[in-house]
């Protein structure tokens, strides 16, 4: 069972509230599709800039394994307000700790309202129907 | 498709239990990685790796005018091939645009063996059928009943000598072949071939004996390193290797001249003549663009499709791409025309609206008898 301290996107996005921001990574799920268990597999992670604005929903980086490149969307809409920078050099963070020191970006949300992501049980349910 | 209707090697069990992520590919289901796809790259350049290669399609051509045949359909001059020999050559359409590749197994004028890509075995199939004319000749799909193993890399004659009866392995040139006894299996297909630019051989037998044969080669293969690899680092490998793959570097709209594979066409004149001479002489004569290598400096990955640009003007796109473990850099196939197709140009490739700087140059990357 993953975390249940936090939402997800069907895209393999976790989102949770910390204060008034929300901090946004990937899913151990995510990072095992990307590297298939490999974390030198991962090669380039590709972060927005502080300030940016996104919409919920929207791409806002990019990463990349040798295999193939995954879009990182956004779960809530807002401004970008820090970026996890060491992550583009130090992927294998990503597969020690998605969950804590790997997280990617954190929102300053426009609606900290976060209903229409998935719980820890549904997100649980879609990952074990997909595969 | 979905997976269920996936076709599935005599291995797809060995290769589930091992571990080994399955994909689609040519409609089988079969393992791109069992570790990590750099890994198992490294380990064919070093060691050896063992492939299952059961998807390949596998044709005999026999009869008296077997070979009159096979030079009125592929591109090679097949009554050169000496007796125990393989060339390479491809199946194509009146327009030069290659219906597939090939290679050429001569274990006489009247019997040919014909290995082809899994995706393209049909449309081979059914080009020589309806190319027959009057030539006396017997096609026949070996697929189904012939396993297809490869053991690639420099220690591939360690690994595999031990299993052969009664044959030194030294003895088998670069693309030839012989038959011999493997694990008590007679009349073994044994060639000295790949599809990685390292040495190494590749098996045909009765499929029924390939989970025998794959578990004994992982056995006696282990002192040298040997591990099973999948179609991810296969792909880095030939790519690597410069060797085109059918649906990349070359398919009906990309013509062999083009993607450098001059080597197995044959213009001569006693081979008489041969569908889709016509039109590769003409490319020939006036070649547009040219298949080369390209590297980048960057961490992001070619990956086919990616456009590549002169300035503003869009002058290609990626064919294959992959990280590269051997020359460690990030490297790609693409079509440029002819005055870009320069090594040292650099033009600029399209990564998902960013611009990123590339290098072209000469294909292979990779040779490893010209280091």
């Amino acid at each position: 069972m993953r975390p249940d301290d936090r939402k997800y996107l069907d895209s393999h996005e976790w989102a949770k509230l910390e204060g008034d921001l929300i901090v946004v990574g990937i899913t151990d799920f995510a990072v095992e599709e990307l590297s298939n268990g490999n974390e030198g597999d991962l090669v380039y992670c590709d972060l927005p800039d502080v300030g940016r604005e996104v919409d919920q929903g929207e791409t806002f980086g990019e990463i990349e394994s040798v295999k193939a490149v995954s879009d990182l969307n956004a779960p809530v809409g807002g401004e970008i307000v820090e970026v996890n920078a060491d992550m583009m050099e130090h992927l294998e963070t990503l597969a020690e700790d998605p969950w804590k020191k790997g997280w990617l970006i954190k929102i300053k949300p426009t609606d900290p309202s976060m209903d229409h992501l998935l719980g820890a049980e549904a997100y649980e349910q879609q990952i074990t129907a997909d595969h | 498709m979905t997976d269920a209707d996936l076709k599935q090697t005599d291995l797809h069990e060995v290769h589930v239990s091992s571990g080994a992520k399955m994909v689609p590919f040519g409609g089988w289901s079969m393992p791109v990685q069992y570790a990590s796809i750099l890994d198992e790259a490294r380990r064919v350049r070093e060691h050896v790796g063992l492939f299952d290669l059961g998807h390949m399609g596998r044709l005999e051509v026999t009869g008296p005018d077997a070979t009159r045949f096979l030079d009125s359909v592929v591109t090679s001059f097949v009554g050169k091939i000496p007796v125990g020999a393989i060339r390479y050559g491809l199946v194509c359409a009146e327009d030069g645009g290659p219906l597939d590749d090939l290679l050429l197994y001569k274990s006489s004028d009247e019997n040919i063996f014909v290995v082809a890509n899994a995706s393209n075995c049909a449309t081979v199939l059914a080009w020589l059928h309806d190319h027959v004319g009057s030539h006396d000749v017997t096609i026949t799909d070996r697929s189904d009943e012939l396993a297809m193993l490869a053991l690639q890399g420099p220690k591939s004659q360690d690994a595999l000598q031990p299993l052969v009866e009664g044959k030194d392995l030294g003895e088998v040139g670069y693309y030839k072949f012989t038959f011999a006894t493997v694990c008590g299996i007679p009349d073994v297909r044994i060639s000295r071939t790949g599809y990685t630019g390292e040495d190494g051989f590749e098996l045909y037998f009765p499929s029924a004996e390939s989970v025998r044969v794959w578990n004994a080669l992982i056995e006696a293969g282990a002192a040298h390193g040997l591990a099973p690899i999948g179609l991810g680092a296969r792909d880095t490998l030939r790519l690597e290797a410069g060797m085109p793959l059918y649906g990349h570097e070359i398919d009906r709209e990309h013509n062999p001249v083009e993607a450098g594979l001059n080597f197995g066409i044959s213009f001569k004149e006693e081979k008489g003549d041969w569908i889709g001479r016509a039109a590769l002489a003409a490319v020939k004569e006036s070649p547009k663009r040219k298949l080369v290598g390209i590297t980048t400096e960057g961490k992001r990955v070619p990956r086919e499709g990616y456009l590549l640009f002169d300035g503003d003007r869009e002058v290609g796109h990626i064919c294959s791409g992959a990280v590269s473990p051997t020359i460690n850099t990030n490297i790609g196939s693409a079509y440029l025309p002819v005055e870009l197709a320069v090594a040292g140009q650099t033009i600029d490739m399209d990564i998902r609206g960013k611009r990123q700087q590339c290098v072209v140059c000469d294909l292979p990357f990779y040779s490893r008898t010209r280091k």
